[in-house]
């Protein structure tokens, strides 16, 4: 019944013989070009782990220490290759442990596919032993999900699974099987699929739209660029560089859009947002025009909505229709692939240059320099800060590093002033904002980039959520950097307390253990820095070892992040202290 | 923006989970929704959903954007009441005696134009169809004498303009 709402293309790895389900989902991930998944074994799906037994020569599977573990790791995964990335966990709490991945890779667009077990069919809905409602569960924070209860289901499901996640715009899957469709055998035979009657993954771009777009952009005097993940989800990196340099844009970028254009690039104006850069936040209620392409006017972009450039034009670039005009009203929609609709409009452009309003950015960013940056990457006061650790990360990788950030000011901090020149480089958790993220997304990066350098910079709050994945590394002996930006403190919540709360810090001072101690118990080299004069040498060592290591930086304990846009005001009451 | 009442149509494929998936569209939102009905629709297959809301016209159009992005829906559309064709219907359980006692309730029935569906010994049953102010009166004129059981339906409507269900499907396995 599937196959009639499904296009689908027969693939060489046609196998015409009676297979157990369990084996026909390895040959559905081998088919969809799966190496590598993550997971953790539990009773409703030891057939499929029996089966990855067999299969290990052409599976990589990584025993995470905790499901969560496993689905960050295949977020890390899929955001660093562009591939769907894959986690596997049992039924009950397994299942639920992967949801806050789930809502994770679901705000920020991550192509991923979980598989969960379950109990037997002829036990669902009876309470059975570690069974849960993980597709109610995770109905609110998947992409799209499905119970197969049937081993003949498996092949459709699977492909169907592997074309939603990936296609249009990208998002996590769940497939939970029960363990009757795991053990019984049927004729397995595999076809991709490549569409779904109901589902229009790419909206066809309107040459009025692009003619609109184009005519805005010509005839603008004061232009801004605001781009985000939809660019290198697209793969239009090159076609965003054409159009900002053709038309002379000055282009900001949203966290989740960083690396799409090298940061020195001298039309990149750097991040706008709650601590982005001062220029790209107030200038966005100057220009004549925003073009935002590919992002989704979060909250923590716009601030208060009733400010936010009313003055302007706004054209919106945009894969996914639901998003346009969902916050804010935009004057013409150009809906479509970035990489498609950016290609197309590029003919449509005049070649131009606003030096003048380029210059406005230029001096902004000298003020924010001598206000904020300066102090926070060339210090002078004692304690050592986050700022001055990226800077040293910088020199040291040549800004060729893949950077992985958890939750919290060391983010804010990481984003703001790690340098990059290749894309897919910033890996973070944007939407969701969750703790925890760093540690196993920096594995899947590292497992999904083998050629590239890896560095997890994490809090001492975010790191002791998922430390456990210290295990995976050791194990497999990743080389993964591990930076620790310690203040103990939960900084970015004292911050708020010290700013909005009358320094009432509530639960926000971490007693920390010896983490050096903990690191070196997993056998990864560790090294702590608490003096300015050490820090230079030591991540010179770590950026040079070919081997996983730990850095414990003792940062100030109350520095705070700015600039900064208070929730809920204007991006025009930006902060510099 | 002014709140008013809206028909949301939902066209999709027939599957387990999808009304868990659009009423948890509108819970995130706090919405009630009003009315709802799911049915067969004019194409085989596939299965139609009826909602009515009382929200403002931004509101019903983010709405319908994030109904329509769900996988297996095939089209979602919003439409006022004077853009479409709606009723509702309603049973009502009375006791059989009162049929013979009060001469009243017969001409109730008539004027009405509702239908008696079923009668047995101790209760017949009244079936209105008709927008919901009808149905409302007749409930005023029946409640004096006592009504058993009374059930509404959600809203049923078709849209007067026409809407391309069938086209969309086609241009989908005509590019196959």
């Amino acid at each position: 019944m599937e196959a009639i709402k499904m296009k689908t293309e027969e693939t060489k790895s046609k196998t015409k013989l009676k297979i157990s389900g369990a084996e026909a989902i390895m040959h559905c991930l081998l088919a969809e070009g799966v190496d590598v998944l993550y997971g953790y074994p539990g009773g409703a799906i030891m057939p499929v782990y029996d089966e990855l037994y067999k299969f290990q020569d052409k599976l990589n599977h990584v025993l995470t220490r905790h499901e969560q573990g496993a689905v960050h790791a295949a977020q890390g995964f899929a955001r660093v290759s562009g591939r769907v990335g894959v986690a596997m966990a049992t039924s009950g709490p397994g299942a639920t442990n992967l949801v806050t991945g789930l809502a994770d890779a679901q705000i920020d667009s991550t192509p991923m596919v979980c598989i969960t077990g379950q109990v037997t069919r002829h036990l669902l809905g009876s309470d059975a032993f570690q069974e849960t409602d993980i597709i109610g569960i995770s109905t609110p924070v998947t992409k799209w999900n499905y119970q197969i209860t049937k081993a003949e289901e498996i092949p459709e499901i699977m492909a169907k699974a592997f074309y939603i996640a990936k296609s249009g715009r990208p998002g996590p899957v769940l497939i939970d099987i029960t363990k009757n469709a795991q053990f019984d055998e049927f004729e397995f035979s595999y076809k991709k699929c490549t569409g779904v009657r109901s589902y229009t993954p790419v909206p066809k771009p309107d040459p009025k739209a692009l003619e609109a777009a184009a005519d805005l952009i010509n005839a603008a005097k004061k232009p801004m660029i605001v781009w985000g993940q939809g660019v290198i989800l697209g793969k239009a990196e090159e076609e965003l560089k054409a159009l900002v340099e053709k038309a002379g844009i000055p282009a900001a970028w949203t966290i989740m859009g960083a690396s799409a254009i090298d940061t020195d690039h001298p039309l990149n104006v750097g991040m706008v947002g709650m601590h982005g850069n001062y220029g790209p936040n107030l200038l966005t209620n100057e220009c004549d025009l925003l073009i935002a392409i590919g992002m989704r006017f979060d909250d923590r972009v716009t601030g208060n909505l009733d400010t936010y450039a009313k003055q302007a034009k706004v054209i919106h670039f945009e894969i996914d229709k639901a998003e346009v005009n969902k916050n804010v009203h935009v004057d013409v929609a150009v809906l479509g692939d970035s990489k498609e609709t950016l290609g197309l409009i590029l003919p449509l452009i005049e070649e131009n240059s606003h030096e003048e309003w380029h210059n406005e950015f230029k001096k902004k960013y000298e003020i924010e320099f001598k206000e904020v940056i300066e102090k926070d990457i060339h210090p002078t006061k004692q304690g050592l800060t986050m700022g001055e650790v990226i800077e040293e990360i910088n020199k040291a990788s040549g800004n060729e590093a893949v950077i992985v950030t958890d939750v919290g000011q060391h983010q804010m901090i990481g984003c703001r002033y790690a340098k990059f020149k290749k894309s897919k480089s910033n890996i973070t958790s944007g939407g969701l904002g969750t703790m925890g993220f760093a540690l196993p997304a920096a594995i899947g990066a590292k497992m999904g980039a083998m050629d590239r350098e890896v560095v997890a910079i994490i809090g001492d709050g975010g790191y002791q959520m998922t430390i456990q994945e210290l295990g995976v590394i050791f194990q497999h002996n990743l080389p993964v950097k591990i930076v620790v930006l310690n203040n103990d403190h939960l900084g970015m919540v004292r911050q708020w307390q010290e700013l909005f709360f009358d320094r009432r810090y509530a639960s926000t001072v971490m007693v920390n253990p010896d983490f050096v101690k903990i690191a070196e118990g997993y056998h990864i080299e560790a090294k702590r820095v608490s003096e300015r004069k050490d820090l230079s040498a030591v991540v010179q060592e770590m950026m040079a070892s070919d081997k996983p290591y730990f850095l414990e930086v003792k940062v100030e304990k109350e520095d705070n992040v700015f600039p900064m846009i208070p929730t809920g005001a204007s991006v025009s009451d930006i902060r510099l202290k | 923006m002014k709140k008013q009442w809206f028909t949301i149509s939902v066209y999709s494929e027939n599957n387990v989970g999808l009304l868990n998936r659009i009423s948890g569209i509108f819970l995130k939102r706090h919405i009630n929704i009003e009315s709802l009905n799911v049915s067969k629709s004019e194409i085989e297959g596939v299965s139609k959903f009826t909602i009515v809301v009382n929200t403002t016209e931004k509101w019903v159009r983010n709405i319908v954007g994030q109904i329509e992005k769900q996988i297996e829906v095939i089209k979602a559309f919003y439409h006022t009441d004077e853009e479409t064709i709606y009723q509702e219907s309603a049973l009502f359980k009375i006791a059989s005696n009162l049929l013979f006692d009060e001469r009243q309730i017969q001409n109730i029935i008539k004027d009405n134009n509702s239908q008696i569906v079923t009668v047995a010994r101790e209760f017949f049953v009244i079936a209105k169809s008709g927008r919901r102010n009808e149905i409302d009166e007749m409930h005023e004129q029946l409640k004096p004498f006592g009504i058993m059981q009374f059930v509404r339906s959600g809203r049923i409507s078709v849209t007067k303009s026409e809407m391309q269900i069938s086209a969309l499907l086609q241009e989908f396995y005509e590019e196959a």
